[in-house]
């Protein structure tokens, strides 16, 4: 494959973003590297599940979290996950204008979603006082939705620098796979917050 | 591009070459030297500490002195010297072993490398800055949660940038492995080496990441008041020790799988037969890297986590020695009946089995839970790890690197200085740690910087520092050997040990795209076969065409010169907020570099078939 | 000896391999000249696991050595090509059960000695004795709770009977170790209390470490375990209990070092009674085998740590210069004469046999 056929976007196989050995590499590399990242947030539930009786006798989860915001959230994220979904399938198709269209819906609900999980820090900070140090549960909660925040804000900069990048030219092979593992990194988070949905806020309000 | 107008360069040339290449064999260099150097400096910080621990009550150095050495001797050796070093001998050798003509991520493999260089230097920055971590390599919370000055802030930031430079490595290595294996290397007929590395990639994969939580949890805990490890606020210390050792565990096996693979080629080379039991020897790495994830509790026997939970992880942990065993006898058996050559490569690999086999068994004895309440934290333990860690990874390094020297730098390294600094070394070595096992039992211990008189140890730890002096020596021997071969050793051909894989048959140093023509593989030991059906190379799998090649990038440097910029910033900022500016810079020049990376087009070049046939001519070709 | 391991101890090559591990260390610090309960069940463990290893290395050296003289290359075969095998299956079966089987043979003693040393049934009975070990940078402190005593760096604990720890640490991670008489334990900062328990044989003085690293004189936290009779036991608990810190000294030196001491010093240390203090307390301080856990407990080395703590245990707690050199040489005189109990000065202490 010549530097030409990477970058004609005429020449589009069925599955672009493995039709390039770059492609198969980046594609197999990204799962191993979410595999990693399994390992990340598995430790750092691991830390939560046994931090989050450690509230010092104040702000339990029980108090603070409010399951509708964070049904909100999870909704939107859901949604967003489904519209990436929509764009691959459109890139599958070779239909480059309908997957940007697809993408800048997936990053405006990723951007809500971030909206309202900075809202909901603002509000334990100001309303009750929780903070990052206020006991190991506190340290334990920012820590671990924090660090599923930060994968949503850095896999929404990629997506929008994916999108900017490539407006004017088109779907090829050699932009076909970053395209792909981005929407997969999107996916690993949206699993990632199913497991933090249920375990920090059902759990912390039922439990 | 090629090898010809490599040469005649000026320094500044060579510098940028190496600063800017994606070549995996330019980067092994860099492995090779920057862990050669970490090596020497892990060395000289236990030469520090034998002399220190040569006399009872001595006070060669002050006890926080002291404690710093050997934070700093176990952080440097795994982290620093033994990881770089195995990463040397993957980027050398496992491309070459598969057919391959790069890596799968050559610009991923390059920031790999400077990411664990710049952690590295991080991590020794602190010897001039007021002082080096101090809570030992293992780095147990609250100790190092309150260990006063920025030392531990230095082992965290320096672990955590060069630790992601490994995984990254990890991950590459996994790729390479499963996608650019050449025509007809299927999974079994890889070498042992290769499949070792394949495993010890998994490894890495998914115990980094472990290390990665635990030392952000430390990170937050020391820099931004956290308090996952202040049980004043409800946090508890025992987390960082699971974390640690869910991580710290399987790198054990990180460590010492890749040299198995080695041994497995190196035995296999000199005796002249096929490796015995190939499969079962594949059944026995990918088991022994499965249950080195079970059994980290191994190393917490006495924190109290009761006798169901210490029973369960003992008799995993002894479970490990069987599939050991199994190489154990398996590599006997390669060399029963064969052509067995004393070469140096072939003396340390010989040495390694006994040695290794003591080891072992320690190992069996600290997996028996309740006597770990005898052994654990004592100079028993340091007898078993540095039986394992030395006794296994170094005489395994240093037996790859004699068997692979003429493959990386077209010389045999010296073989008379070979021995000469083999024997030293070896009796040094037994001499240092055999004796440990007994101090430890007779109440020593371990991390103790000073020892009483009339307790019994005076002449264990005499015969240890002994020992210690003679591993120096066959050290110095070998650095001489290193330069000797340089300058009065000659060229040799590209197979000069009667090789059986892949990397054999292409010239030494090979030409940077590897392969003229990718292999085609008709069984294991692909070269060996070729050459008894009276072949003089391989049969090529493509025919002659163009060779499309990686770009070098200065990005990688740029990305890990910023992290390390920034990891001052996070270190300083508790002092003085002005500091949070360099993490803002060097965070700036690492996002800004991946955004370059990001949005500007690398497709790489051709190396045209024309030049191809120029380099055949030369003699490239075979 | 105790238990179906004593008998097997007498089988096969036992007998010569703890003769042999036995002539190492010293007395009653060593784990490999067993004092007490749980000593002796580990070093029948470690003989077992040694034996075994043993017999394993013999056979690996037997093939190893017989392959290296059987097939090395000799002059003129380097044109031989030896047969390549591929390996034998019934080779590597019996590689792979023989040491399953060692190791089961392993496993079982294994499990039941954690089990054993685990057990804490009879903690709760009457008269059973419980001692709270708490862990400090770099002392420690014995709390007899039942009994309202407290004792720092000498620990007494009556021969022949179950005495039970539970431990934690103030600071950070230390390990308590007794070698001649127990395994060693962790003691841990916060909520978490481990238990374990000693029995020792025989009256004796055994060598206590510190056995996780926890700072700079991790190496300098020795402490004793004093094992009594029970009757000399319940002696040292009265005369304990019966110490006065008020008590006036006889010497006009000591009598103003006391004065001196409960001015500076009484803010951390106490003097009897069951305090746990933020420094150690010194009861029966005349009467210890080490000041500070290290030091010959002479006149002028007392002097050397009051005034300059720093320089014998870097980094410990204990404030530099809070009294002058004289000042200290009248607290000396006062702390060696306080004398409360006789009891365990008589006992075989370290490295008695030889």
């Amino acid at each position: 494959m010549s530097h030409d056929d990477v970058l004609n976007p005429k020449q589009m196989p069925h599955d672009p973003e493995k039709a390039t050995l770059e492609g198969r590499n980046k594609f197999l590399g990204f799962w191993f590297f979410l595999g990693g990242e399994t390992v990340l947030f598995s430790c750092l539930f691991g830390t939560y599940l046994a931090l989050n009786g450690s509230t010092q006798g104040e702000n339990t989860p029980e108090h603070l979290f409010g399951l509708e915001l964070v049904f909100i959230m999870t909704m939107l994220l859901l949604t967003s996950s489904l519209t990436s979904v929509y764009a691959m399938y459109h890139m599958k198709n070779n239909d480059f204008r309908k997957m940007q269209m697809w993408l800048t819906i997936t990053v405006i609900l990723g951007l809500g979603f971030l909206g309202c999980e900075l809202y909901e820090f603002f509000h334990y900070i100001h309303e009750y006082e929780f903070t990052f140090r206020s006991s190991a549960f506190g340290s334990a909660f920012y820590t671990l939705v924090g660090f599923h925040g930060g994968h949503v804000l850095f896999g929404l900069s990629w997506i929008t620098a994916l999108i900017i990048r490539n407006q004017k030219r088109g779907l090829n092979l050699y932009n076909a796979p970053k395209y792909y593992v981005a929407s997969l990194y999107w996916h690993f988070i949206d699993v990632v917050w199913v497991f933090i949905f249920t375990v920090v806020y059902l759990m912390g309000k039922v439990g | 591009m090629s090898t010809a107008a490599a040469q005649k360069r000026g320094l500044g040339a060579v510098i940028w070459d190496y600063l800017t290449t994606v070549d995996h064999k330019k980067i092994a260099h860099l492995y090779l030297v920057s862990g050669g150097l970490f090596f020497l400096i892990g060395g000289l910080e236990a030469m520090i500490i034998r002399i220190q621990l040569m006399k009872p009550d001595n006070d060669f150095i002050s006890a926080g002195l002291y404690n710093e050495m050997i934070t700093m001797h176990g952080t440097t050796m795994i982290f620093l010297a033994a990881m770089p070093l195995i990463f040397a001998l993957m980027n050398a050798v496992v491309p070459l072993q598969i057919g391959a003509r790069d890596v799968a991520f050559p610009f991923l493999n390059s920031l790999g490398f400077w990411l664990f260089l710049f952690g590295g230097l991080m991590l020794n920055v602190s010897w001039f800055t007021g002082g080096a971590p101090d809570a030992g390599w293992t780095n147990y919370a609250p100790l190092s949660t309150t260990s006063p000055g920025h030392g531990v802030d230095y082992y965290i930031m320096g672990l955590q940038i060069s630790g992601a430079g490994t995984l990254i490595g990890g991950i590459n290595f996994l790729v390479t492995i499963v996608n650019m294996r050449a025509p007809g290397m299927t999974y079994m007929r890889m070498p042992l080496f290769t499949w070792s590395v394949f495993v010890t990639s998994t490894l890495i994969l998914f115990a980094f990441p472990a290390l990665t939580v635990g030392l952000f949890l430390m990170m937050f805990d020391r820099m931004f008041g956290s308090a996952f490890f202040d049980v004043g606020l409800g946090g508890n210390a025992i987390i960082w020790e699971h974390l640690f050792w869910i991580f710290g565990h399987p790198e054990v096996y990180i460590l010492i799988l890749p040299l198995f693979g080695a041994f497995s080629d190196i035995f296999s080379t000199f005796s002249k037969k096929r490796l015995f039991g190939y499969s079962a020897m594949v059944f026995a790495t990918v088991l022994i890297g499965f249950l080195g994830f079970m059994v980290w509790a191994h190393h917490m026997f006495t924190v109290g986590m009761g006798p169901i939970a210490n029973s369960i992880f003992a008799v995993a942990t002894m479970a490990i020695a069987v599939p050991t065993g199994i190489k154990i006898f398996n590599w006997l058996f390669t060399m029963w009946g064969g052509q067995i050559k004393m070469t140096s490569a072939m003396l340390w690999s010989i040495a390694f089995i006994p040695s290794f086999v003591i080891g072992g068994m320690t190992g069996v004895m600290l997996a028996v839970a309740a006597a770990d309440y005898q052994y654990h934290d004592t100079y028993f333990v340091v007898g078993h790890f540095h039986y394992v860690i030395v006794g296994g990874v170094v005489f395994g390094l240093f037996a790859s690197v004699h068997y692979w020297w003429p493959k990386m730098f077209g010389k045999v390294l010296n073989e008379k200085l070979g021995k000469l600094a083999f024997w030293p070394f070896f009796i040094g070595f037994h001499l240092t740690f055999f004796i440990q096992h007994f101090l430890g039992l007779m109440g020593m211990p371990r991390r103790y910087w000073v020892f009483l008189e009339g307790q019994g140890l005076d002449t264990g730890n005499m015969i240890s520092t002994i020992g210690a002096f003679l591993m120096a020596i066959g050290t110095i021997i070998f650095v001489i050997n290193i330069v000797y071969t340089s300058v009065k050793e000659k060229k040799v051909s590209g197979d000069p040990w009667n090789g059986r894989t892949l990397e054999w048959s292409i010239p030494s140093p090979p030409p940077h795209y590897n392969f003229v023509q990718t292999p085609l593989v008709r069984g294991l030991d692909p070269f060996w076969v070729e050459k008894m059906d009276g072949k003089k190379g391989m049969t090529p799998a493509e025919p002659l065409g163009d060779i499309h090649m990686p770009n070098a990038s200065i990005l990688p440097f740029l990305i890990s010169g910023g992290v390390f910029i920034a990891g001052f910033g996070f270190i300083y900022q508790v002092d003085d907020p002005a500091w949070l500016i360099a993490v803002f810079v060097g965070m700036g020049i690492t996002l800004g570099s991946m955004l370059t990376r990001s949005l500007k087009d690398d497709l790489g070049h051709h190396i045209h078939k024309e030049e191809l046939e120029e380099d055949i001519k030369k003699g490239a070709g075979k | 000896m105790r238990g179906w391991m004593g008998r097997i101890r007498s089988l096969f090559l036992f007998g010569a391999l703890t003769m042999l591990l036995a002539g190492c260390g010293i007395e009653n610090v060593s784990a490999l000249k067993p004092k007490g309960y749980g000593s002796e069940l580990l070093f029948d463990l470690m003989m077992i696991s040694i034996a075994i290893m043993i017999f394993v290395f013999v056979i690996v050296m037997a093939i190893y050595t017989f392959v290296l003289i059987r097939y090395r290359e000799k002059k003129g075969q380097e044109h031989i090509v030896p047969k390549q095998t591929e390996g034998n299956k019934a080779l590597e079966v019996i590689w792979t059960v023989i040491p399953i089987i060692l190791l089961l043979v392993l496993a079982i003693p294994t499990v039941q000695a954690t089990f054993d040393l685990a057990d804490q049934s009879s903690q709760d009975e009457e008269g059973v004795i419980t001692i709270d070990v708490t862990g400090n940078q770099y002392w420690w402190q014995f709390t007899y709770a039942d009994q309202e005593i407290a004792t720092s760096q000498e620990l007494y604990i009556p021969t022949n009977e179950r005495v039970y720890l539970n431990m934690k640490a103030s600071d950070v991670i230390h390990s308590f170790w007794v070698p001649s008489i127990s395994g060693k334990m962790d003691t841990i900062p916060g909520e978490n209390i481990n238990t374990m328990y000693l029995e020792a044989y025989e009256e004796g003085t055994y060598e206590g470490f510190c056995a996780e690293l926890c700072g700079p004189s991790h190496s300098l936290m020795y402490f004793k375990v004093v094992a009594v009779s029970p009757d000399k036991y319940d002696q040292w608990v009265e005369d304990m209990q019966n110490v006065d810190p008020e008590a006036a000294p006889e010497t006009a030196s000591a009598q103003e070092g006391q004065e001196l001491f409960n001015n500076n010093c009484m803010s951390c240390h106490a003097i009897g009674g069951a305090s746990a203090g933020v420094g150690p307390n010194l009861a029966n301080f005349g009467n210890r085998t080490k000041i500070a856990g290290i030091l010959e407990p002479t006149k002028e080395n007392l002097k050397d740590w009051i005034v300059h703590p720093d320089e014998i245990k870097p980094g410990n707690q204990m404030p530099v210069e809070l009294v002058t050199r004289e000042e200290a040489d009248k607290i000396a005189d006062y702390l060696l004469q306080l004398q409360h109990s006789e009891i365990g000065q008589d006992v075989p202490s370290i490295g008695a046999s030889e």
